[in-house]
C-alpha cells in the first residue's frame, strides 16, 4: 500500500506585496480528515496562507495541491478559469464576516451553489439545505434574510452554504473574531461536531483554547514563517522556540 | 380675454386616450432598453477590455453631453436620410432608452463598485465563476441599491418622452397638439395633458414605493 497522499499541501509558498514579504517559504501538509489551527499574531501571514489555498491571494512562489490536482496551476485565462472553479467547488471556506449573500434568504444563499454549480435538482437542493441548516440548528430560519440573524447565525449558515457543495476539505479564516463573545460558542460547536465527522479543516483563529480542544496539530506562524508546530499539548504546554512562548504568553495574559 | 371653458375637452377623450397609451408604451419600452443596456453599458466599463470599453465610454460621454432632442432628431432624420428609415416610434423608444441607459450605466457602475468586496470572495470560493458572481449576487445587489437613483430617472423618462411628439408619434403632448389645432385652446388642453403626467407620475412612484419596500426586506 502506497502512502497515503495528503489532502492539502503547501510547498514552499511565497507571497509579498510590494516590498513587504507575507509569506516567505511555508510548507504544509494536512492529511484527510485531520484538523490543523493555525495561530500567530496579527500580520504574521496566517490568513493569507488559508487565502492562498483557495487561491484568493495568488501566490509568488511554490505550489499549493488539493488531493494530488495543483490549484495554482500555470495556466492562463479561461483555462485556468474554469480549472480555478472547479477545484474551489471542492473546499469550503468560511470568512470573518461571513459574506452571504443579503439578498437572498437563507435557504437560497445554501442552494445557489449545488443547483447552479452542480445542477443538482431544486427540490433534492432544498431537502440538501434543510439538512445541513438543522444540523446547525437554524431549520426554523430557512426563509429569513441575513440581516434578521445574529452574526453567530449568520456565520453557522455560512458554514452550511460552504457544506451544501460536498467539499473535500473547510477553510476557517477568522470565523468566530468578528462575534461577540456570547455567540462564538454556537459556532465552535458547531465545527467540533464536524471535527467529529473527521472533516479535514485548516482552522485560522486566535482561540488558544478552542485550537487545543479542536486540532491534531498546531502550527505557530509568526513574520511570514512556521516557527513551530506539533500536537496541541506541545505548543501549548512546552512549546520549543522563545517567539512561540511570548506570544503565547501575551494571550493567555489578556 | 376670453374665459376658460374646459368643456372642449370631453370630446377630445379619444385621443387624448390614445396619447396616454402611446406615452406609456413609450415609457415602458423606453424604460426597459434604458435597464437592460445600463447593465451591459456598467459592465462593459467595468470589466471589458479596454478595446471595447473605451468605445463605449466615449458613445456614454457623447449621449450625456448632447441635447436629447438633437439625438431624437439625428436617428430619425439623420439616419433616416443615411438609408436606414426607422418607423418613429421605434426610432423614440431607442432614443430615450439609450439616453436613459447612459444616466442608469453611471448610477449602477456605482452601486456595482459599492457592493462589499466579500460578496465576491464568498460566491468565488463556491466555485462561482467571474460572471456568474457578477449575474447572481453583485448586479442584482447593485440593482436593488439604485432602484431610488434609477426611479428618479424613471420619473424624468416618463416627462421627457414628450420630446418625441417632435418627430410626429401620437403621444399626449402631439395629441393636445392635434385638439388645439381644431379648437386652438391651448391652455385648457395643455392643463388637462399636464394633469395626465401628472397623474401617471404618481402612479409610477406609488409603484416605484412598493418595490422599494419589498426589497427594504431583504436588508
Amino acid at each position: 500500500m502506497t502512502a497515503e497522499r495528503p489532502m492539502v499541501e503547501v510547498k514552499g509558498a511565497r507571497k509579498a506585496y510590494g516590498e513587504l514579504q507575507v509569506l516567505k517559504g511555508i510548507d504544509l501538509s494536512v492529511a484527510r480528515g485531520q484538523i490543523v489551527a493555525i495561530i500567530g499574531p496579527s500580520g504574521s501571514g496566517k490568513s493569507t496562507l488559508l487565502r492562498s489555498i483557495n487561491h484568493l491571494e495568488t501566490l509568488n512562489g511554490g505550489e499549493v495541491w488539493l488531493d494530488g490536482v495543483q490549484v495554482n496551476q500555470a495556466l492562463r485565462g479561461q483555462a485556468f478559469e474554469r480549472h480555478i472553479n472547479a477545484v474551489r467547488q471542492q473546499m469550503g471556506m468560511v470568512f470573518q464576516h461571513f459574506n452571504l449573500f443579503p439578498h437572498l434568504t437563507v435557504i437560497e444563499n445554501v442552494t445557489m451553489g449545488p443547483i447552479i454549480l452542480k445542477g443538482m435538482a431544486k427540490v433534492a437542493a432544498r431537502e440538501l439545505a434543510v439538512e445541513l441548516l438543522s444540523k446547525v440548528g437554524l431549520a426554523e430560519k430557512v426563509d429569513a434574510y441575513p440581516s434578521r440573524l445574529s452574526g453567530g447565525q449568520k456565520q453557522r449558515v455560512a458554514i452550511a452554504r460552504a457544506l451544501a457543495m460536498q467539499p473535500k476539505v473547510m477553510l476557517f479564516d477568522e470565523a468566530t473574531s468578528a462575534l461577540d463573545p456570547e455567540l462564538v460558542d454556537e459556532v465552535n460547536a458547531v465545527m467540533k461536531q464536524l471535527a467529529a465527522e473527521h472533516m479535514t479543516m485548516l482552522i485560522v483563529t486566535h482561540e488558544m483554547r478552542f485550537a487545543g480542544e479542536v486540532a491534531d496539530r498546531v502550527l505557530f506562524m509568526d513574520g511570514g514563517v512556521v516557527v513551530e508546530q506539533g500536537a496541541p499539548s506541545e505548543i501549548f504546554r512546552e512549546p520549543k522556540q522563545e517567539r512561540t512562548r511570548t506570544f503565547l504568553k501575551k494571550y493567555l495574559a489578556a | 380675454m376670453q374665459g376658460l371653458d374646459f368643456s372642449v375637452v370631453p370630446p377630445y377623450a379619444d385621443i387624448l386616450w390614445m396619447g396616454v397609451w402611446w406615452t406609456v408604451v413609450l415609457t415602458v419600452s423606453a424604460a426597459a432598453i434604458s435597464f437592460v443596456f445600463g447593465v451591459v453599458f456598467a459592465l462593459v466599463v467595468l470589466y471589458a477590455p479596454k478595446t471595447v470599453a473605451l468605445p463605449v465610454r466615449a458613445f456614454m460621454w457623447l449621449f450625456m453631453g448632447t441635447p436629447l432632442l438633437l439625438q431624437l432628431f439625428l436617428i430619425y432624420y439623420g439616419l433616416g436620410q443615411l438609408g436606414f428609415k426607422i418607423p418613429a416610434l421605434v426610432a423614440g423608444i431607442i432614443g430615450l432608452g439609450l439616453h436613459f441607459a447612459v444616466y442608469n450605466a453611471d448610477i449602477l457602475r456605482a452601486g456595482i463598485v459599492a457592493v462589499d468586496v466579500g460578496q465576491m470572495e464568498g460566491a468565488r470560493s463556491l466555485g462561482f465563476g467571474r460572471f456568474q458572481t457578477l449575474r447572481y449576487f453583485i448586479v442584482p445587489q447593485a440593482v436593488r441599491n439604485t432602484i431610488p437613483a434609477m426611479g428618479n430617472n424613471l420619473i424624468v423618462l416618463l416627462k421627457e418622452s414628450s420630446l418625441v411628439s417632435i418627430i410626429g408619434i401620437a403621444e399626449l403632448v402631439h395629441a393636445a397638439q392635434l385638439a388645439i389645432s381644431e379648437t386652438f385652446r391651448p391652455f385648457e388642453f395643455y392643463i388637462t395633458v399636464a394633469a395626465l403626467y401628472y397623474i401617471l407620475n404618481l402612479v409610477l412612484e406609488a409603484g416605484l414605493r412598493r418595490v422599494e419596500q419589498n426589497v427594504e426586506v431583504s436588508r
